[in-house]
């Protein structure tokens, strides 16, 4: 006879696993005015956790538009990916800083 | 064109006015001065850009202005603090000081789209007069490591100002 614990278990562990396969958190930083990775790679659902380590506000700017998160200074946001496609972002405030994400369906 | 050719009288100042340090050798007291004075200089145009530009952008990127260059004379205030350096001023900080308060009371006499216009274009050949002073003066006679950085970290957001600038100008057109 199987004893009656093992069934939440093993659902929480399928439940467990089934999350990290298929919404991962990605960490994007920012620091010293430098993006990286230059080239983040993600799936849709995913979260992305924009990390700023400057004491500058910096932002994420999807130049088709798409979306725009501002990062005040020392502070981490994180976003939800909806949209497959590849996206070249930068700061508006220091538009040296340029990164592209690369978003799977 | 009146703004353009006033934009590069400003540049042509500006470099003389950080040539003249290349004749002596600087010294790290002497650059701390220098970088940080250029701090000041442009947050005290920022400052005049909220009170009379009319445009949206212009006072957003002023506000940029502010907010991030008061952040890095922090930075440097508390880098000179910590390595026991009393920033001295100088030829270069003097002249500088003195380019920008011509510059204030210029802009001071322009009013609305003929501010926006003469205080971005300043803001880009200003930049540029930085940027080139950091590369070429101070960052390679600067001594001190730390300070090396910080003024490295300077440059990339000066460079960055400089970008912004260009597109805020750009869209004034």
């Amino acid at each position: 006879m199987t004893p009656r614990w093992i069934f939440p278990i093993a659902a929480a562990l399928t439940l467990g696993a089934s999350v990290s396969a298929h919404a991962a958190t990605i960490q994007i930083t920012m620091e010293n005015l430098v993006i990286s990775p230059a080239e983040a790679l993600a799936k849709v659902g995913d979260t992305i956790e924009w990390i700023n380590k400057d004491v500058f506000a910096h932002t994420a700017t999807a130049r088709n538009g798409e979306w725009d998160v501002t990062l005040p200074s020392n502070k981490t946001l994180t976003s939800v990916l909806k949209k497959a496609g590849t996206i070249d972002y930068y700061c508006r405030f220091h538009p040296n800083m340029k990164a592209t994400l690369v978003v799977e369906p | 064109m009146f703004v353009r050719f006033s934009a590069v009288i400003a540049v042509m100042s500006l470099l003389s006015s950080f040539a003249l340090a290349e004749d002596a050798k600087l010294t790290d007291p002497q650059i701390a001065h220098i970088a940080y004075t250029a701090g000041v200089i442009d947050i005290a145009a920022a400052k005049q850009a909220l009170t009379q530009a009319s445009n949206k952008e212009v006072k957003a990127f002023a506000e940029g202005m502010v907010r991030d260059h008061e952040a890095v004379n922090k930075l440097a205030l508390d880098l000179v603090e910590k390595l026991k350096v009393t920033p001295e001023d100088n030829d270069t900080s003097k002249t500088l000081s003195k380019n920008a308060a011509d510059k204030l009371a210029e802009l001071g006499k322009l009013k609305d789209a003929e501010f926006d216009k003469a205080y971005v274009a300043n803001e880009v050949a200003y930049h540029k007069a930085v940027d080139s002073a950091l590369e070429i003066t101070l960052i390679p006679n600067a001594n001190n490591a730390e300070l090396k950085s910080l003024l490295q970290t300077g440059l990339k957001i000066f460079q960055g100002h400089e970008q912004h600038a260009e597109h805020v100008a750009a869209s004034l057109k």
